[in-house]
């Protein structure tokens, strides 16, 4: 495999991903338990799964009722002893499927917000690797406003990466784009596989879409964990 | 006749300055307020609620009346911050100011309590997972996105305050240079059996600071739904 620069923390790549969790939310039961250490996990489910509560609880935007979770052995998530570390402080980025750009921030503050957040040194070298890998470049005076949906997921991957995350989840980033968009984002998202070195957890209901970018699966069920492994397990519906 | 005198200009002076202080004051109170109600679930938060609005349907007179007891000269209140910090609202220009913060603050919560409700959660959660502590979602999320909301709530807690009359008047009363603001001014003037033209003359100046205000919170409501659109 050809590898460009390493982006971010290249020692990191094969992080460990622990996940042993049950949360109920109204009538949806959700118990998953997994561990992984891909470079990309990709999550597998029809919606209505449980593939967005799953990776909120691994952001820490949701508790969970019981159990665990563990980042390369640190604890972030532990009911028996009482430990919930609050999403702020995680080190885990979130690409949303709704992108979520702070509208009232054009692109550069947009790409900036998680430097100034986390307090770290400018890094006008990593800055530009990002934009270069992401060609966004030539949109840092634009509001979210005037972006397409396409940039706009671009911008959203860019901010999540200059933010230096230990792990980055993807909830369907392409889930918003027509089919012409998906194609033009998915190259990036392989690059980042790639080249960023950050390792990710991809959230995504179409087999197609994970085959092409995950390093093993995470099957989940109507909130249940049905199968775990390599990317063959996605039962290839057709040739590829 | 147009001739502002200048008794007719120190009630003027005095309401502005009463009603600007009322407004700086409170609004930090507005704010901190109007966030709990916007994103808090707590324990007797529909009382807290209703008591922000209770000056909107008292009668003024028992808000004033209520001030005077409490922070009168011999008020609970009002003698402990006498005696320990020499601050004194009886019959004072500050009590004036204090009495149009409270008549104002209902009106002041609530645009801005609007406009928080109108902030996208998700973009706060997006903040939080790029490293802001809660305080930091509100600095740079949540207060620029409600901005717009803020100034309007000012700008109506403004022309509230400075149109104050009932709890002005019974909690300080009615003396020139001290206490009396606009409005009590032309209660006095229409009382006086020559004071209709001066009267008058009050009357069109807090008309066009009331115009004035309406219009300016017109203006940062559109500003508002840009905005939030992403402009």
């Amino acid at each position: 495999m050809v590898r460009a620069t390493r982006l971010v923390a290249p020692a990191r790549e094969l992080i460990v991903l622990r996940v042993d969790i049950a949360k109920q939310l109204g009538e949806f039961s959700l118990s998953a338990s997994f561990e992984s250490e891909g470079r990309v996990t990709g999550l597998f489910g029809a919606s209505g799964a449980g593939k967005t509560s799953l990776i909120n609880v691994i952001a820490g935007l949701l508790t969970p009722d019981r159990g665990s979770i563990a980042v390369d052995g640190e604890t972030l998530d532990d009911t028996a002893a009482g430990v919930h570390v609050p999403p702020h402080r995680r080190r885990i980025g979130y690409v949303f499927q709704d992108a979520r750009l702070f509208p009232h921030l054009d692109v550069r503050q947009n790409l900036d917000y998680g430097r100034r957040m986390n307090r770290i040194a400018d890094d006008p070298a990593q800055r530009r690797r990002v934009t270069d890998l992401l060609d966004i470049g030539h949109l840092m005076d634009r509001r979210p406003g005037k972006l397409s949906g396409g940039e706009h997921q671009r911008v959203a991957l860019g901010r999540a990466l200059l933010s230096k995350p230990r792990l980055l989840l993807l909830d369907e980033p392409l889930g918003s784009l027509d089919e012409g968009r998906k194609i033009e984002i998915l190259p990036y998202l392989v690059r980042l596989r790639d080249e960023a070195g950050v390792p990710m957890v991809y959230v995504s209901h179409d087999a197609a879409e994970l085959r092409q970018v995950a390093t093993q699966i995470v099957m989940l069920q109507r909130g249940r964990v049905t199968s775990f492994g390599a990317v063959k397990v996605l039962a290839a519906p057709g040739p590829l | 006749m147009f001739e502002i005198s200048p008794t007719e200009w120190t009630a003027i002076l005095l309401s502005l300055r009463v009603a600007v202080i009322a407004t700086l004051v409170a609004t930090p109170f507005g704010i901190g307020l109007a966030w709990l109600l916007a994103r808090r679930q707590f324990w007797g938060k529909s009382v807290l609620d209703a008591a922000v609005h209770l000056p909107l349907v008292l009668p003024p007179v028992v808000t004033g009346y209520l001030l005077l007891l409490t922070f009168g000269k011999r008020g609970l209140v009002g003698q402990w911050l006498a005696d320990h910090l020499g601050i004194v609202f009886a019959f004072r220009w500050t009590g004036a100011a204090l009495a149009c913060g409270v008549m104002a603050f209902p009106l002041l919560v609530r645009p801005i309590r609007l406009s928080i409700e109108a902030v996208d959660r998700r973009l706060e959660q997006a903040a939080e997972t790029l490293g802001a502590a809660p305080w930091q979602v509100f600095a740079t999320v949540t207060l620029p996105l409600a901005l717009p909301g803020i100034l309007a709530g000012m700008v109506l807690g403004f022309a509230k305050a400075i149109g104050e009359f009932g709890a002005t008047i019974t909690f300080v009363s009615n003396i020139p240079g001290e206490t009396q603001t606009i409005s009590s001014a032309i209660y006095s003037l229409i009382q006086t059996p020559d004071g209709d033209a001066a009267a008058l003359r009050l009357v069109i100046v807090s008309m066009v600071i009331a115009m004035g205000a309406l219009m300016a919170s017109e203006w940062f409501a559109r500003r508002a739904l840009l905005r939030l659109h992403g402009n």
